[in-house]
């Protein structure tokens, strides 16, 4: 029997089109735009100015607090404006538009392909290491994984957990950097091992990416203390807290946090990046990018600047199919609609789906028949048609009561329901209602 | 970029159900019960089956067209079930105008008094079978017996189901073993469905099958079929272990009656369940007990009607106090 997560979940239509297509070099865009808020957290600084010349790798805003982190330029040419520019959120955000010039990298950078196995970093210069090179979660949460790395007083990290779930249907990024980036990936991990002081990483995958495991399985013998596990297919496994308990049967309590339970979890993108931005002195100004959709010409995995108009992979990927309807960026579970095709790729951005008119929209909402599919599928025990419900009807006490703030909104419970009602949206605004009660109420 | 996108929040996708899809699930389900009161049955069965769900369907239009001047949502198929589920609840003689009562107080009053779909607090199909009990007290309990596939008119001699003469005879002083053996009825008859009771619950086995499916369709959980049928087994099988010879066995129990039919398709009605795994057992054993306790020392021979009806009332309070076990659910103790 694999390992799961013990409640709820579903199992939509995997639809993992690319997983065949190797990882491309996207060609250089003619422009990127950088927004200086790609993570959760405080926006950082630009410390550029207009008309400047930049490099790729440079770093043009710079941290603005703990949790935030460092926006670096994914090419080299001229800072043509700082402006708010339309981003994959669907509002204008302040952005770094550069127009590129050849490409020029920063010096320091080791561009050689070669792998580099010796880590001789020191354990406490790591985390600096990675805040410096901008690194947040790749998985798609973009929180900044120095915050993550920074155990808090009083708590201990005993396991890293490495997510290789990618349990978002369509998407392959993470596929597709385990198959061919296997070894970085486990530097990788070593890494944030020596950086949280611990001796034991497991790598959770889910069974889906059988090659993928056999692949790590057979690198990892060389890497003390890190172990495999192939994982039962079920969304949503990439949740922090499903994972934690799938792998090593430990519930992170209502409210807390992953270190309360002595785990720590990172991406199997992060850990890449984090071998880059350590053994390559290399900042985050790329990622791996799914483009896929049922009727898209040809489904890729891009390697692609940060900054990237969207528009510029979907062309790579055989242009925009005439029946399009909508394009998310991310998984069709938890991915953002966008409505602008110019919206650049950021740090979170693991792919894009296009999906055809007749997929575009919603059904028809009809009445709760009180089937309790929502209560079945959630997987962190809520009852969201009661949440639903409760928000409708203003009664945000008991929303609160009732754990919403518990609520990943990982969407199942929408999925699930024969009677297509918006569950979810109904949840994020009663979440977001009751967090402003709770942030009035401490203020007194 | 001509185009026009669509802006919506995730997810983006959804599962391959709908209502009708899960309504057509228990009508299928419902199917080999169907054929087996054909079966035994014949034109009878068929005729009230007919009747039944063609009433329900043009009630239903009739009040949302002129009454609430709603959307029609006949198609959604819950009408359909409800009219299948009258007639699995009734005689196989009994006269169709009563068949068109009760299925205009199931649907009207069992369901769209109360806003229809979904809304509804208690059984419609059971809302129509208690009022006709209850107003046609001799057509309801007049059972033909079963004649395999005939298809005649011919008015069918009367029998009685077994637990009525079960209650019957125990009133006049026999014995439990005394009255089965003199009755001349087998436990193979029950479980293949040889033998008198409504429509659609004579036959245990067709009805097994019917919830097997439904349990493979995941249209229904384990939780409220199993917690009724073993709380009914172990709450009669104590009684039949303190006097064999007033109380009936438990599997005589399960086999007779609507235990099944209440069990599998008419306590899973998802509009009137409670909501949690925890709260549907309560329920189920709730149902359990009371239908022991109707069929040992009530008035009337059978309980699962009622024992339904009355647990549907709580289901509002179940869902209040039983809530599922939520992940993460021990707080964080604040440290220093």
């Amino acid at each position: 029997m694999l390992k799961t997560f013990s409640k709820g979940g579903i199992h939509p239509p995997e639809n993992k089109f690319s997983v065949d297509k190797a990882i491309e070099v996207l060609p250089l865009p003619q422009k990127v735009s950088i927004p200086i808020a790609q993570h959760i957290g405080a926006p950082a600084t630009p410390v550029v100015n207009k008309n400047d010349e930049v490099k790729t790798g440079q770093i043009i805003a710079k941290s603005a607090g703990f949790v935030s982190t460092n926006i670096h330029s994914s090419v080299s040419g001229k800072v043509v404006k700082i402006d708010k520019i339309v981003e994959s959120s669907g509002y204008k955000k302040t952005s770094v538009v550069i127009e590129v010039k050849g490409d020029e990298w920063v010096e320091t950078i080791d561009r050689s392909l070669d792998l580099k196995k010796e880590i001789t970093i020191e354990q406490s210069d790591i985390i600096n290491k990675i805040l410096d090179a901008g690194i947040v979660g790749l998985g798609g949460a973009t929180f900044p994984s120095h915050v993550k790395l920074s155990v808090p007083k009083g708590k201990k990290a005993e396991i890293l957990i490495i997510n290789g779930v990618e349990c978002e249907p369509y998407l392959t990024s993470d596929h597709r950097l385990m198959l061919e980036k296997g070894e970085e990936v486990l530097v990788g991990t070593k890494i944030l091992m020596k950086a949280l002081g611990v001796t034991k990483a497991i790598i959770g995958i889910e069974n889906n990416k059988k090659d993928a495991i056999e692949h790590l399985i057979s690198l990892s013998k060389e890497y003390d203390g890190i172990e495999v596990n192939a994982l039962k297919v079920k969304y949503p496994q990439g949740g922090e807290k499903q994972l934690i308990q799938a792998l090593i049967n430990r519930e992170v309590p209502s409210g807390g946090l992953p270190i309360d339970v002595g785990a720590v979890v990172h991406n199997v993108g992060t850990a890449y990046a984090v071998y880059e931005a350590v053994q390559k002195n290399k900042p985050l100004f790329e990622r791996v990018v799914t483009v896929t959709g049922d009727s898209i010409q040809k489904t890729s995995n891009f390697i692609a600047r940060i900054g990237t108009p969207v528009s510029e992979l979907i062309e790579a990927a055989g242009g925009k199919p005439d029946d399009t309807g909508k394009i998310v960026s991310g998984g069709p579970m938890m991915g953002k609609a966008l409505n602008s095709l110019d919206a650049p790729v950021t740090k979170g951005t693991s792919g894009i789906l296009l999906f055809p008119e007749n997929k575009a929209h919603r059904k028809e909402t009809k009445p709760c028949i009180r089937c309790a599919k929502c209560v079945s599928v959630c997987p962190m025990g809520l009852e969201p048609f009661l949440l639903m419900t409760l928000t409708q009807k203003r009664l945000f006490d008991k929303v609160e009561k009732e754990n919403a703030l518990d609520c990943i909104e990982c969407g199942s419970c929408s999925y699930t329901c024969p009677a297509d009602r918006p569950l979810l949206d109904y949840i994020r605004l009663g979440k977001s209602n009751v967090s402003q009660i709770i942030r009035s109420r401490n203020k007194k | 970029m001509s185009t026009q996108l669509t802006i919506s929040p995730s997810p983006h996708i959804s599962a391959d159900s709908s209502i009708p899809k899960l309504m057509y699930g228990v009508i299928i389900a419902l199917m080999p019960a169907f054929f087996v009161s054909i079966y035994f049955y014949g034109i009878g069965a068929l005729l009230i089956t007919f009747t039944a769900i063609v009433s329900c369907i043009l009630f239903e239009f009739l009040i949302q067209k002129y009454l609430l001047k709603s959307k029609i949502s006949i198609s959604d198929g819950s009408a359909i079930l409800t009219g299948l589920l009258i007639a699995f609840n009734v005689p196989g003689s009994l006269p169709l105008w009563i068949v068109v009562i009760g299925s205009l107080v199931a649907i009207g009053i069992g369901k769209m008094s109360f806003g229809g779909l979904g809304s509804n607090i208690f059984n419609p199909a059971l809302v129509g079978r208690v009022f006709m009990l209850i107003s046609f007290p001799v057509q309801m309990t007049s059972w033909p017996k079963p004649r395999i596939l005939d298809f005649s008119f011919t008015d069918a001699i009367t029998g009685a189901t077994p637990l009525a003469l079960v209650k019957e005879g125990l009133k006049n002083g026999e014995q439990f073993h005394d009255i089965i053996s003199k009755a001349g009825i087998s436990y193979s008859d029950m479980f293949i469905g040889n033998l008198g009771g409504s429509l659609g619950e004579i036959s245990a086995l067709a009805l097994l099958i019917g919830g097997i499916y439904l349990l493979m369709k995941k249209i229904i959980s384990w939780h409220i079929p199993v917690s009724v049928l073993g709380t009914m087994f172990v709450f009669s099988g104590i009684l039949w272990l303190t006097n064999k010879n007033i109380y009936a066995d438990p599997v005589f129990h399960l086999l007779t009656g609507g235990a099944l039919l209440g069990a599998i398709y008419m306590a899973t009605d998802m509009v009137t369940s409670p909501m949690t795994p925890k709260g549907q057992i309560i329920f189920g054993v709730g149902i359990g007990i009371l239908t022991i306790l109707i069929r040992a020392f009530g008035a009337y021979p059978e309980g699962v009607s009622f024992a339904i009806l009355i647990m549907n009332a709580f289901v509002p309070i179940l869902n209040i106090y039983t809530k599922p076990k939520r992940f993460g659910e021990i707080k964080i103790q604040s440290k220093e």
